[in-house]
């Protein structure tokens, strides 16, 4: 006897133990990105920015409206921010309540940062997984068309559409939507590239499965971990074109407002002895970047391993 | 070399051509013309204006005629807001400061970035590399329209040491904070991206051979390294000059410098469509013959490109 009966047992027992659990690509993923501390922090950071904006009126004593018309002339020492008045954060040159125009501003900014990667997203990657599926001329015309449009100055148009076609957010989102889908159609067609001989697509096209099914199916499904990181990356630049354009006063039109706006009132009354109305805007904007980027980049690490 | 010039050049004119085609189309697209004012004139003067202007002929003519004119003389026509001066006249005024100031931003962004990049390479895990990464994920945050507040705050508000805009003939007083404002981002960018490239060029076997020989550092880096380290640097330039040149737009109204930005966005609150349009074209077409150059430096520097 090679083995004994003990150990035979044993190991005709062992199949039936336990099933090996078999991690996937995002259980992976996930494992690293709570590793990074960095990113961890950010995405808590991120979460409290995000309460504030949609929630933080809850708690303001003023809306983002009134005039506060008991500190008419008198901002720049009956403003100052404190508990006592209601005005967390101070008053604006108006006399609106800053707490409530922040929690207001970083809302709008978020929005636009939300939406124009979602465009990105979307439009970017369809465009990007059709080119490089289909590949030869196609490819070649689409991907051209993307160079042209890339090497065009997009701000100094987005601000001849915003004069032309009158200054609203629908305006800027749309603006904002036509850049961002660049980039990202780039880095979706370099990655189809690769999955296009992958077997499972050979299979799909041997079962006569049509190409755009193909695309949505079986292409899109496998682009979204380098997808979601880029998208991560996009937001904290989408939200610093906005910011870019209302702080010349192109952008947000009042009485809506964005950080942008906010810190560029607030930088034209730094010699007021108002600063308060530079400080906290600034704050929000560099805090919501900073924590964009280390999420994103804690992302990049979890999903991408190879880029590391 | 000639056919690949040619083959961007294939590129470069139609990107142009959609530029300005764009840029037209949404200029006629525009509700109302330039002088119907709230009290318009008769119209038999308003056609006679819009005889002056060319604008009673048909879209394409139009067009045309305003690209050769700028072909033939560069000319971009009337600005609707100052009567008395042309398109040219306004960029002509303040291109130069734009141009001043931008180049020195360049120089700094390069200057600064590259040694900062190549120093945290060389150093890798010592504290200079974690202060020049520092420095870098610091500046990604801080886009121009942010730096200029901070920068008026510490060195004219709170020090008094630089005075707080104007240009004045270009004294370098005035210069400082333009430049540090429109520089730091794409030095940090520029600083990233050598001090990858380094830390990628500096294993490499060619470098390993070198140590081997016995050469002293500063030779490798300097002779051996640093120029297929710097050639991810020179093909960011493009990015990066598109960059400075929107950049400068905040610049121009943050510190009232009197460039084109100053210009730009001037017309654009008085819907002068002509300066927006002339000034978009020009710095279209300048994106777009300094990407040309950018690569057909890199084609000539680099002999794995082949064209």
């Amino acid at each position: 006897m090679i083995v004994d009966s003990a150990t035979a047992d044993r190991l005709a027992e062992a199949p039936h133990l336990a099933e090996v659990q078999g991690r996937s690509l995002w259980q992976d993923a996930r494992v690293r990105f709570f590793r990074n501390k960095a990113a961890v922090a950010s995405l808590v950071v991120l979460s409290l920015i995000a309460f504030f904006a949609f929630f933080g009126g809850f708690f303001a004593a003023f809306d983002n409206e009134t005039i506060d018309f008991t500190l008419m002339g008198a901002n720049a020492y009956k403003g100052v921010p404190s508990f006592e008045t209601g005005h967390y954060f101070g008053v604006d040159s108006d006399g609106r309540d800053l707490f409530a125009r922040t929690v207001q501003g970083t809302r709008i900014s978020l929005l636009v940062g939300i939406v124009g990667a979602g465009v990105a997203v979307i439009v970017g990657t369809l465009y990007g997984a059709t080119a490089g599926y289909f590949g030869g001329r196609i490819d070649g015309i689409m991907m051209r068309t993307v160079d042209v449009l890339m090497s065009i100055p997009f701000m100094f148009v987005l601000i001849l559409m915003l004069v032309i076609f009158g200054r609203s957010i629908l305006m800027l989102f749309i603006g904002i939507g036509l850049i961002s889908w660049l980039d990202m159609a780039r880095i979706a067609r370099g990655q189809t590239l690769t999955l296009k001989n992958k077997e499972f697509v050979e299979a799909a096209v041997a079962t006569g499965v049509s190409p755009m099914k193909i695309i949505l199916r079986h292409i899109v499904p496998n682009l979204i971990g380098i997808v979601v990181v880029y998208a991560t990356l996009l937001i904290p630049g989408m939200i610093i074109t906005e910011s870019f354009i209302s702080f010349l006063g192109l952008g947000v039109q009042e009485p809506a407002t964005s950080l942008g706006a906010l810190i560029d009132t607030g930088a034209d009354n730094l010699n007021n002895g108002t600063r308060w109305q530079l400080y906290f805007p600034l704050f929000f904007f560099v805090t919501t970047l900073f924590a964009f980027f280390f999420v994103g980049d804690g992302l990049r690490d979890a999903l991408d391993p190879k880029d590391r | 070399m000639l056919s690949f010039i040619l083959r961007r050049l294939a590129v470069a004119v139609p990107t142009l051509l959609v530029l300005v085609i764009i840029s037209f189309a949404l200029m006629f697209a525009a509700p109302g013309g330039p002088f119907s004012g709230e009290r318009p004139p008769p119209q038999a003067v308003l056609d006679n204006i819009n005889a002056r202007y060319g604008l009673d002929q048909p879209y394409w003519k139009q067009m045309v005629d305003y690209i050769w004119n700028i072909v033939r003389y560069f000319d971009f026509g009337p600005s609707f807001q100052y009567r008395d001066r042309s398109v040219t006249d306004v960029i002509m005024q303040g291109f130069p400061v734009t141009l001043t100031y931008g180049f020195w931003s360049f120089v700094v962004a390069i200057v600064v970035g590259v040694s900062l990049g190549v120093m945290a390479a060389v150093k890798q895990n010592t504290w200079l590399d974690y202060l020049a990464v520092g420095i870098t994920i610091g500046a990604q945050v801080l886009p121009n329209f942010v730096l200029g507040p901070i920068l008026l705050l510490t060195f004219t508000l709170w020090l008094g040491w630089l005075p707080g805009g104007g240009w004045n003939g270009g004294q370098w007083q005035y210069m400082v904070m333009p430049i540090i404002a429109l520089s730091t981002s794409y030095m940090a960018s520029i600083a990233r991206i050598t001090r990858s490239s380094m830390l990628e060029v500096l294993n490499a076997g060619f470098i390993r051979t070198a140590k081997a020989k016995g050469l002293p550092m500063r030779r490798i880096i300097f002779r051996h390294a640093l120029k297929p380290a710097l050639l991810p640097v020179l093909s960011y330039m493009g990015p990066a000059f598109v960059g400075m040149i929107t950049g400068s737009v905040v610049v121009d109204v943050f510190f009232s410098t009197g460039g084109i930005g100053q210009f730009f966005v001037n017309s654009a609150f008085n819907r002068d469509y002509s300066v927006i349009m002339g000034i978009t074209i020009l710095v279209g077409a300048l994106t777009i013959l300094f990407s040309l150059l950018v690569d057909l430096l890199y084609a000539w520097i680099d002999p794995k490109i082949r064209y």
